[in-house]
């Protein structure tokens, strides 16, 4: 029979035992932030909350969701999230419709494909694209949040590949039945490709919620930062005070439990689309590897 | 040409916006990025600053930390890429040793999720942790009866924080690759060496290990071209000026002498010269993988 030597046997118990330890280390921090967050504050002060909530109590949200700072940039976060997420999935779609199309029904389509790989090698990097944004007038802007990041060229090489699993014979005909080429696109690949859509959809709105230092840079008033970027402005501030740069130490400690609150809503819609992802990226991953 | 155009304009059109965006955005900073042999000033624009050639580039090899700069990001990006190969491959090849779906399935959900949360998030979370004043890891090290460890605070501790907090992020998302390969594997190959008395480990030693050898010197080979990324998003979200001299990277450098410090063409002369080495580290490793993914295929 398979595998029936007690060496094995031993080997599957600690294999079993070393990797339910290792799924523990990956989520127990996020726990443990979950469980200062409700706990109340002198518990948090005295160092006692491990994974579960002491002396519980929801005074942190209530502060955080009462900071008019906070609301206004989880405000921020959410419509750069909606309006880049529709914004790139739009254009990517277009693009990964012509340049799906085989080299003889669109001969010159891998000068296109070259234009855009070349971007993900070669950047002019972080200063010149911040003089630009200024020159465009775009600072404290949407756009400047949006637009620059709109055509992820692995996402549009992930969904040309989707396109071209599309059998030649849907679109003929269609083709027959006299649709024109957006046409096709809207009736034929959109409605078969759904799935992908959604997937590419969801990673460009996690890339878009996670976005901070696009914030940071274009944004010259912290009124605008979207909420990723306020997180980063509280969290660097405190890990100021916490290894003494700054001497507001007593004062961010207390505050411990809304920091931690605010964190954790921050994750929180990651958390709440985390098994939609977790559905796709496996294929999505395989299929990028092999295809590119 | 015009029944060239006739047949294909729907195809240049739905490319229009795209290649817009791409034009402004990629391809203006990158000629704009001419600011590098200048010196720079906003009021002047690129037309009235005067040049300097490759003044900027050479300040860097003299500039007190710069070589410290360099050195820092190629330790940090060097054991990162290490670790971040060999963790995943481990961690693959005993995840696929469990036999029980629902137990994958269990540690698949947990140590993917890291990977989809920001270096905001975790970097918050790890400050938090790390603290001194009762972060829960030292208060566990505390019950050992170990000292408290100052892990964001000391040079030599930030480095390995930042190393090992990358593994923690990245290992379970990086082993998916290795992962698929294995269930790839033709299941006969090892029945036919269990009939031929192989224990598992033989069987992973000698069937498991050498086919996933293709993948893993391709994914060795295609990191190559990274190793000036030491982790921008993760510094800069846990660094402080306590461990410069240890966890300032060519990234977090440009950023804070560039834009802070308004040294336009100086931040763009560095960042350059990180995208050149970067291009060319890419277009080798790229060919090389090449030639082994073709040994691989055929």
């Amino acid at each position: 029979m398979r595998y029936r030597s007690r060496g094995y046997t031993v080997f599957t118990i600690s294999n079993t035992i070393f990797l339910s330890l290792l799924s523990l280390i990956c989520i127990l921090p996020l726990l443990h932030v979950f469980a200062l967050s409700f706990s109340s504050r002198a518990a948090a002060t005295a160092n006692i909350v491990n994974f579960w909530p002491i002396g519980f109590t929801t005074d942190a949200y209530v502060k955080t969701l009462s900071n008019v700072m906070f609301l206004q940039s989880l405000w921020t976060g959410v419509e750069r999230t909606v309006l880049g997420t529709v914004l790139s999935m739009v254009v990517i779609t277009m693009a990964a419709y012509s340049l799906s199309k085989s080299i003889y029904k669109f001969p010159g389509r891998q000068i296109y494909i070259w234009v855009f790989v070349f971007t993900m090698l070669f950047s002019g990097g972080l200063i010149p694209s911040y003089v630009l944004i200024s020159k465009l007038k775009m600072i404290d802007t949407l756009w400047a949040l949006v637009l620059p990041s709109a055509v992820s060229v692995w996402n549009m090489i992930l969904m040309l590949n989707f396109f071209r699993t599309i059998p030649q014979e849907l679109e003929e005909a269609a083709y027959i039945d006299g649709a024109g080429h957006l046409r096709v696109l809207w009736s034929v690949y959109l409605p078969v490709s759904m799935p992908s859509i959604a997937t590419l959809s969801l990673f460009t709105m996690v890339f878009h919620w996670n976005s901070w230092f696009d914030g940071m840079i274009y944004m010259s008033n912290p009124d605008g930062y979207p909420l990723a970027t306020y997180l980063h402005s509280m969290i660097v501030s405190d890990n100021l005070s916490r290894v003494g740069v700054t001497l507001e130490s007593v004062a961010n400690f207390s505050n411990r439990t809304v920091k931690s609150a605010q964190i954790f809503i921050g994750a929180l819609p990651i958390l709440l689309v985390y098994p939609f992802l977790q559905k796709y990226f496996v294929k999505g991953i395989v299929l990028g590897s092999v295809k590119s | 040409m015009a029944a060239y155009w006739r047949k294909t304009w729907p195809f240049h059109v739905l490319l229009l916006p795209a290649l817009v965006l791409v034009f402004l955005f990629q391809y203006v900073p990158l000629f704009g990025a001419v600011i590098a042999f200048q010196d720079y000033e906003p009021w002047l624009g690129i037309k009235g600053s005067p040049w300097v050639g490759f003044e900027h580039f050479r300040y860097l090899f003299t500039y007190p930390d710069g070589k410290q700069i360099i050195w820092n990001t190629l330790i940090i990006a060097g054991f990162k890429l290490i670790a971040n190969l060999i963790v995943p491959i481990v961690f693959a090849l005993l995840l696929n040793e469990v036999r029980k779906m629902f137990f994958k399935r269990f540690v698949q959900t947990f140590v993917y999720l890291p990977h989809f949360l920001s270096w905001v998030i975790l970097g918050g979370i790890l400050i938090d942790i790390l603290s001194t004043e009762g972060g829960i890891i030292n208060r566990l090290l505390n019950s050992f009866g170990i000292q408290s460890v100052f892990f964001l605070g000391d040079g030599r501790w930030f480095r390995f924080t930042v190393i090992l907090s990358d593994v923690w992020k990245e290992f379970g998302f990086s082993a998916i690759i290795f992962l698929a390969t294995l269930v790839g594997i033709n299941p006969a190959l090892y029945e036919a060496a269990e009939i031929d008395g192989a224990t598992r480990w033989q069987q992973v030693k000698l069937i498991s290990v050498p086919l996933m050898m293709p993948i893993v010197i391709v994914v060795a080979t295609l990191s190559l071209g990274r190793i000036l990324d030491a982790g921008f998003d993760q510094i800069l979200n846990i660094y402080n000026p306590l461990v410069y001299s240890h966890g300032d990277i060519i990234d977090t450098f440009v950023y804070r002498e560039g834009l802070n410090n308004g040294q336009f063409s100086f931040g763009t002369a560095v960042g350059l010269f990180k995208s050149a080495i970067g291009f060319i580290l890419i277009v080798i490793s790229y060919r090389m993988a090449f030639k082994l993914a073709n040994y691989r295929i055929f």
